[in-house]
């Protein structure tokens, strides 16, 4: 698993790449009510808002974590956005990548890094 | 957080996991462990306990020691008939401006020989200073820093606190009245602001940490930050002072005409005589070119302060508050519209993110009160 600084985690799936959020985001945003995903076939640049998150406290965006094309939505977390809270790092990932450069992993977080860095 | 204040529940706060916030000058509960949305379901379930120590408790006593007088000089400060306000009854007011505005809501209690007033934490020393300069050679105004000050609210409300003060479950929706418990004088009253039934009681800060322990130690009773009131609050229609009403908004825009008895309006005996009496009568009769409406909006996004509501192309007005309804399981917003555009069922847009969503303007309260009335 790889970890973002804005609390994305990456996990690689074959020729794709998995994308949630951590537990400790999840835990910090308090209950999710609602999750707005990207389209898939959509072209996405590191750093693009491509997904909604509300929570009972605030709206937060969610941003692609590299360069990739988005090739699959977990469209259950529309239906039960509360997922998001129960299994943040299992069932509610997010959606799933296709990454042009798999190079730019290699500048994500390890767990340790990601640990240190909330600690 | 150094130069915020704390209540006399700020230990028990923290030993319960309270994540302590910022808000209107004090460190104050915006959630325990068990998170807003448990904590909402809870309130609406069994019994919520909160802490609104922050608040302002004020009492108001005539110089001359009639309580009639006290009321006369506190009509003019608010367009409410105070002095038909019976004697352990209390209601809704409104301090006006001079422009017809708003400068604070709050709620006012007849204890007998005294008035007894509630106001907004934000607003306090302005209302206390307004007290003071408007109603000095009748009135004096005490401020009451000594107290503190707790909401039970929900089902279970009347069970819980009648365990510790079994006279409680005799009061109705509105009652106030003095009892003790093992020594302490509660000033209690039925009623609180999350559309459910219970209690706000006003009691010494020495005293309130022991007897929040007494109640949270009953199964049905659990701690409720303001994440949780807040959407409470709203799902019962209920406005924020500082969201939903501002010193720019009058009673009538705010749809508060129910808390301005007829005697005060035209041809009412005690017609006018409060700040901007002109503006808000007029209103009472002519309607306000703006309204405070409820709005659902369609699917679940929720649509938050600052949303945009448009009729077609044209902006007719603004959310003032939203949030996601944990008992409707459904967004909701209220916000000033056009009038044009207030009947219920209207369908308007309001833009989320650059994107038009449907929402519809809806009957408040959201989800029907339960007050024991």
């Amino acid at each position: 698993m790889k970890y973002t600084e804005d609390h994305e985690w990456l996990r690689v799936d074959g020729d794709v790449v998995v994308v949630g959020i951590t537990e400790h985001a999840s835990t910090q945003l308090g209950d999710v009510v609602f999750v707005e995903l990207p389209e898939t076939e959509t072209q996405v640049a590191k750093g693009d808002e491509i997904c909604v998150i509300e929570s009972v406290k605030a709206a937060s965006d969610i941003v692609a974590p590299v360069d990739g094309e988005i090739v699959e939505v977990n469209d259950a977390l529309a239906d039960n956005p509360g997922l998001v809270n129960e299994d943040p790092i299992g069932e509610a990932w997010f959606f799933k990548m296709k990454v042009e450069d798999m190079s730019q992993l290699d500048a994500l977080m390890d767990e340790d890094a990601y640990n240190d860095m909330i600690d | 957080m150094s130069d915020l204040k704390r209540t006399a529940l700020y230990d028990l706060h923290v030993s319960l996991g309270a994540k302590m916030v910022p808000f209107a000058g004090y460190e104050m509960p915006v959630q325990y462990a068990a998170g807003v949305m448990k904590e909402h379901l809870h309130t609406r379930n069994a019994a919520g306990l909160f802490d609104v120590s922050h608040m302002g408790q004020v009492v108001l006593r005539a110089k001359s020691g009639k309580i009639e007088d006290a009321a006369l000089a506190l009509e003019t400060l608010v367009p409410v008939s105070i002095l038909a306000l019976a004697e352990g009854r209390q209601r809704y007011a409104l301090f006006t401006n001079e422009g017809g505005g708003i400068m604070d809501d709050l709620m006012v209690a007849n204890r007998g020989d005294h008035l007894f007033l509630v106001v907004n934490a934000a607003c306090k020393e302005a209302d206390i200073a307004h007290l003071r300069s408007q109603l000095c050679d009748t009135c004096d105004v005490t401020p009451i820093t000594d107290r503190a000050l707790i909401a039970l609210q929900g089902p279970e409300a009347e069970a819980a606190l009648a365990t510790l003060v079994p006279e409680v479950a005799e009061m109705k929706f509105m009652d106030v009245a003095t009892h003790h418990w093992d020594g302490v004088d509660l000033w209690i009253s039925r009623s609180g602001y999350t559309g459910e039934d219970g209690y706000e009681i006003s009691l010494p800060a020495a005293d309130v940490s022991r007897f929040s322990e007494a109640l949270l130690a009953l199964d049905v009773v659990e701690p409720i930050g303001l994440g949780a009131r807040d959407a409470l609050r709203l799902e019962a229609g209920l406005c924020l002072y500082g969201s939903d009403l501002d010193a720019t908004t009058s009673p009538v825009e705010g749809a508060l005409e129910w808390a301005i008895q007829k005697v005060r309006r035209r041809g009412g005996a005690r017609e006018g005589g409060f700040p901007g009496a002109e503006r808000i009568l007029d209103e009472l009769e002519n309607g306000a070119p703006r309204r405070r409406v409820g709005l659902l909006p369609e699917g679940r996004a929720p649509m938050r302060a600052g949303t945009g509501i448009f009729a077609g192309d044209v902006k007719i007005g603004e959310v003032t508050s939203g949030a996601f309804g944990p008992t409707l399981q459904a967004p909701m917003s209220m916000g000033y519209i056009d009038t044009a555009h207030a009947a219920t069922g209207t369908v308007l847009e309001g833009e989320v993110r650059g994107k038009r969503m449907p929402l519809t303007v809806a009957d408040m309260p959201f989800r029907p009160s339960n007050y024991k009335r």
